[in-house]
């Protein structure tokens, strides 16, 4: 089963944390920070299976986010290494080339692929297709919802709000001003 | 950085917010913001405003990512899901999920809402639904809707189907007599195209099994299904939707074997039925892309497990072989894990690796480093002790300290079980001990105590090179306890032997005891060190005569030091040498050979007798852990045989019995208080040699006390009786001081002692019993076993 997802970036902020067993927020935040410093100072080339208490971290470095997955001895440390690629695959395949600012803005749409892809601790499905399917399915509900075209709308305007934002941080980081 | 205008009617957007929490520059900065939009949210919900819940709602949730509180939502959501609209059900169950679980008593109130969503009609709804009970899944709540869940595990849409699967296991893990509920369901699952589905019901099969043994039986016939099904997988080819770099469903493929191996364990026909299937996956995966090795890893982790055939085995430790050759890290990993648990079943088959196991102790990775560690010691045998523990010993001196402590107990006890030589033993020890520093276990250092002290011929040669370590070096705690009572015990034997190979470094009195007077006084000494020096510096004052004066000083010194423990053994031994002197040399006598229980040679059951110093007048305290650093007078264990022993314990005040040796002790030896129900006949112990032992029974419930009269026929009298008793391990003896220990001759006299014996199983009672004592001045002892306790004692 797994107990714990926790995406975060290079500096320790937390960018999805779910947590399928009961805990408190101070201990959910404990764990994060010392997966962090556990991670964090951990070699490229090093194994990426670590032990911690009584669950195993399986983790991977993609571009500046961690993902980490805390498990217990019922689960294949090989298998989570495999599923957390399938995760981010199709985190990939629905925000379009994922970066972290995706994470940051749509952490609700997250959310929701994390449910479709795990439930209460344990793996629904593994296949990215599947799950994009569902997951552009219930868009349209949504959609149906609150009227189409308001949502049209929003979405292009968060797209180009995100691009935008992007923008700005990359010109600001090379200039080193403040717009 | 602009705060949003709060007189407006709409509220922020979640991705506004989330703009203003990033572009703060400072902590403070930060939280002025969330508890500035807390405060707003709360207001928003206070005034039950229905459009723009779900916005706020939204907000929080990334609030709580953040870390801040948000218990306030909880409400929320529950509102959020009983609308109708997709959207806020959607943000409702999230928030539930996240922010909800099944300590908060306002969970119970989800339970209607989701019950009504269960049965609606949009797949997408029932699936929040089910999401939302797997996540927060309570005892009451899975009472409740375990019905629905299984409803929906029969319906035909897929979708909802693997949901309510999994949403089955939690339940069984949350209130596993739900068990019944869902296992008719089950069979028909596996009989699904579907893959997802077969991956569902497999982890549903297996959670079902580690729950229930029962399930186990009724399941087992599900294995040639099984079977069936992996095969199809491994010939089928690739079917596109489920490829991963080539090999079909690798997922799956790993799920089935792991169940597999849950149902087949210990069960012969299972694992017959599986051993041509085994042997196919593991031949014809390829192994080098990941998933392929993921599906070796579990194949080999099945093998292992069940009663497979032995040339299945073999192939199993070979691809665990070709995994330790591998450059990836985590393939290495996983084999050394393996490689652990196969080394208990069959050694041999793991010994062929041992070289490519001990590189991996050189590996730069901690988690390696950790499991190459443990398999080494796993795989120490007599034949490579020698190797495989100067192998450690590099890797001891340059490993982290958090291995250190673990590492020295391993190697402490590999050597306690397979070292050629006691000298060598003591050797190793001592080089483990000036490597490994202060991380060493505590019983470590009375381990090695026990093992000098058991090699009489080392007596002089450990002290020797305890000697020359401590000349470089005394910050090394258990280092420097070890060598300061070997040098308190053997200090003479030191200075009088040549030393073997070294002619010109013969050690003189003086030297001996300006080290032990540096460590008594270094700040770098614990006090634990100092009590042992300061020990140590009395049992010289009786070893070297010429040097009686400044330790005498010495102790005069300490007797106002700030240390409690140090004070009160200073001043106890001042006057050892002002008020008591006479007794002094017989106090700090060499102690007799201690012989530790836990840490002797298991193999062996061969029992050692225990010499015993004949001054001593009643069993004392026999716990070895922490003989050395107690009083000089501490007689240790009795019988050293497969029967545990337990030596009798008195509650004795140790500086009591060291200053009134030779009088009775201080305590009283009421005869029992408890009323005996029944009266027992009483039965003789022992009738040797004119010795006669009679015990006489009260018992109370499962406690026995028994009252037991030695008398003498003989026309000698009998001095320095000593009475020892060892029950089996199930047992609990209390042994009470003897009311004397000589035995007039001829009948005139007896000497009484009282025994509890604890026997909470009740249990047929036996005992082994010892005497020694001193007759016409020759020493005798006997020894006898007690089956005959009457029925009355135990029943």
């Amino acid at each position: 089963m797994i107990k714990a997802l926790l995406v975060f970036n290079t500096r320790g902020q937390a960018r999805i944390l779910r947590f399928f067993d009961s805990c408190t927020t101070e201990s959910q935040q404990k764990l994060l920070r010392e997966t962090y410093q556990i991670i964090s100072k951990r070699d490229v080339g090093a194994c990426n299976f670590i032990e911690y208490n009584d669950y195993k971290l399986i983790y991977r470095h993609y571009a500046t986010l961690y993902f980490v997955f805390a498990i217990d001895s019922s689960e294949s440390e090989y298998d989570m290494y495999e599923v957390i690629h399938m995760f981010v695959q199709c985190l990939d395949q629905s925000f379009e080339n994922v970066c972290e600012l995706d994470l940051i803005f749509h952490s609700d749409k997250v959310n929701q692929i994390v449910n479709e892809f795990f439930m209460g601790g344990f793996i629904v499905e593994r296949t990215p297709d599947i799950v994009l399917n569902d997951i552009r399915t219930q868009v349209r509900l949504e959609r149906q919802d609150s009227g189409v075209l308001t949502h049209v709308g929003s979405k292009i305007k968060s797209a180009v709000d995100t691009k935008t934002e992007k923008f700005k941080m990359d010109v600001e980081k090379k200039y080193d001003i403040k717009l | 950085m602009k705060f949003p205008d709060l007189s407006m009617s709409n509220p922020v957007r979640l991705r506004e917010l989330i703009r203003q929490i990033r572009s703060a520059k400072t902590a403070a900065e930060e939280r002025a913001v969330v508890q500035k939009e807390s405060a707003y949210i709360r207001d928003a919900f206070r005034d039950e405003d229905n459009t723009w819940r779900c916005r706020n709602v939204a907000k929080l949730l990334y609030i709580s990512l953040l870390g801040y509180p948000a218990h306030f939502g909880q409400l929320e959501c529950l509102k959020l899901i009983a609308s109708t609209r997709f959207t806020d059900k959607r943000i409702g169950y999230l928030g539930a999920m996240l922010l909800l679980d099944e300590r908060q008593d306002i969970h119970v109130l989800i339970t209607n809402s989701l019950k009504n969503d269960l049965n609606n009609s949009n797949e997408y709804v029932a699936g929040l639904a089910l999401c939302a009970l797997g996540t927060i899944c309570s005892p009451e709540m899975s009472r409740d809707l375990g019905g629905e869940v299984e409803r929906l595990m029969k319906s035909s849409n897929v979708y909802l189907k693997k949901k309510a699967i999994l949403c089955a296991v939690r339940i069984i893990r949350k209130v596993p007599e739900q068990f019944d509920v869902f296992q008719n369901s089950v069979r028909s699952l596996l009989s699904e195209k579907h893959h997802g589905v077969l991956l569902t019901a497999t982890t549903l099969i297996t959670e079902m099994c580690q729950q229930n043994t029962q399930a186990l039986q009724v399941f087992r016939n599900l294995v040639p299904n099984l079977v069936r099904i992996l095969k199809n997988l491994i010939m089928a080819g690739c079917s596109p939707d489920h490829d991963v770099s080539g090999i079909s469903d690798p997922f799956l493929q790993v799920h089935l074997l792991r169940l597999l191996r849950v149902l087949s364990r210990n069960d012969n026909e299972a694992s017959d039925s599986m051993n041509d299937i085994l042997a196919q996956v593991s031949t014809n995966t390829e192994n080098s892309k990941n998933v392929g090795n993921a599906i070796l890893y579990e194949t080999v982790l099945t093998i292992m497990d069940i009663n497979s055939e032995s040339g299945l085995r073999v192939l199993a430790v070979n691809i665990l072989g070709r995994f330790l050759l591998n450059t990836d890290k985590n393939i290495r990993y996983v084999a050394l894990n393996t490689l652990l648990r196969v080394v208990h079943a069959d050694q041999n088959a793991v010994q062929r690796h041992r070289a490519t196991i001990v590189e991996c102790l050189k590996d730069a990775d901690v988690s390696i480093k950790r499991r190459a560690m443990e398999l080494c010691f796993a795989l120490m045998n007599k034949n490579n002790i020698r190797t495989m523990t100067d192998e450690m010993l590099d890797f001891l001196g340059t490993c982290e300290l958090e291995f250190k402590s673990d590492c020295t107990s391993n190697m402490f006890l590999a050597m306690d079980r397979f070292s050629p030589t006691k000298q060598w033993h003591v050797d190793q020890m001592i080089k483990v001990l000036t490597t490994a520093g202060n991380s060493v276990r505590d019983d470590i250092v009375s381990s090695l105590i026990g093992i000098i002290s058991s090699t009489p011929d080392l007596y002089g040669y450990a002290a020797h090179q305890l000697y020359k370590k401590m000349q470089n070096d005394i910050t090394q705690q258990p280092l420097v306890q070890v060598a300061s009572w070997t040098l308190g015990e053997f200090g003479d034997l030191l200075v009088n032997q040549q030393p073997q190979n070294e002619e010109n470094l013969r050690v003189v009195e003086i030297e001996i005891i300006d080290i032990l007077e540096r460590i008594l006084n270094s700040s770098l000494s614990t006090v634990i060190t100092r009590e042992y020096a300061i020990n140590a510096l009395m049992k010289l004052s009786t070893r070297f005569p010429n040097c009686s004066d400044r330790i005498q000083s010495v102790m005069t010194y300490y007797a106002c030091n700030m240390n409690l423990e140090l004070q009160t053994r200073a001043v106890e031994y001042t006057s050892l040498f002002t008020k008591h002197n006479i007794i002094r040399s017989s106090i700090v006598e060499r102690m007799p050979v201690l012989i530790s229980n836990q840490t002797s040679n298991t193999n062996s059951s061969e029992p050692e007798e225990s010499i015993i110093n004949s001054k001593e007048n009643s069993p004392v305290n026999g716990k070895h852990e922490h003989v050395p650093s107690d009083e000089p007078i501490n007689l240790v264990n009795i019988l050293n045989d497969p029967i545990q022993t337990t030596s009798g314990t008195l509650n004795p005040n140790h500086s009591s019995s060291l200053f009134n040796p030779l009088e009775d002790s201080l305590f009283d030896f009421d005869t029992p208080t408890n009323p005996t129900t029944k009266s027992i006949p009483s039965m003789t112990a022992i009738d040797k040699n004119g010795i006669r032992m009679i015990f006489t029974f009260e018992r109370d419930n499962t406690t026995l006390t028994i009252n037991s009269k030695i008398t003498n026929s003989t026309q000698y009298s009998i001095t320095n009786f000593i009475f020892k008793a060892a029950v089996p391990k199930t047992f609990n003896i209390d042994l009470y001081p003897a009311s004397s220990t000589t035995i007039p001759a001829n009948n005139s006299g007896d000497i009484q002692q009282i025994i509890k014996i604890t026997n909470p199983n009740r249990e047929k009672i036996r005992m082994r019993i010892k005497l020694n004592y001193q007759v016409n001045n020759t020493n005798m002892s006997d020894e006898a076993e007690l089956n005959t306790f009457p029925e009355q004692c135990y029943n």
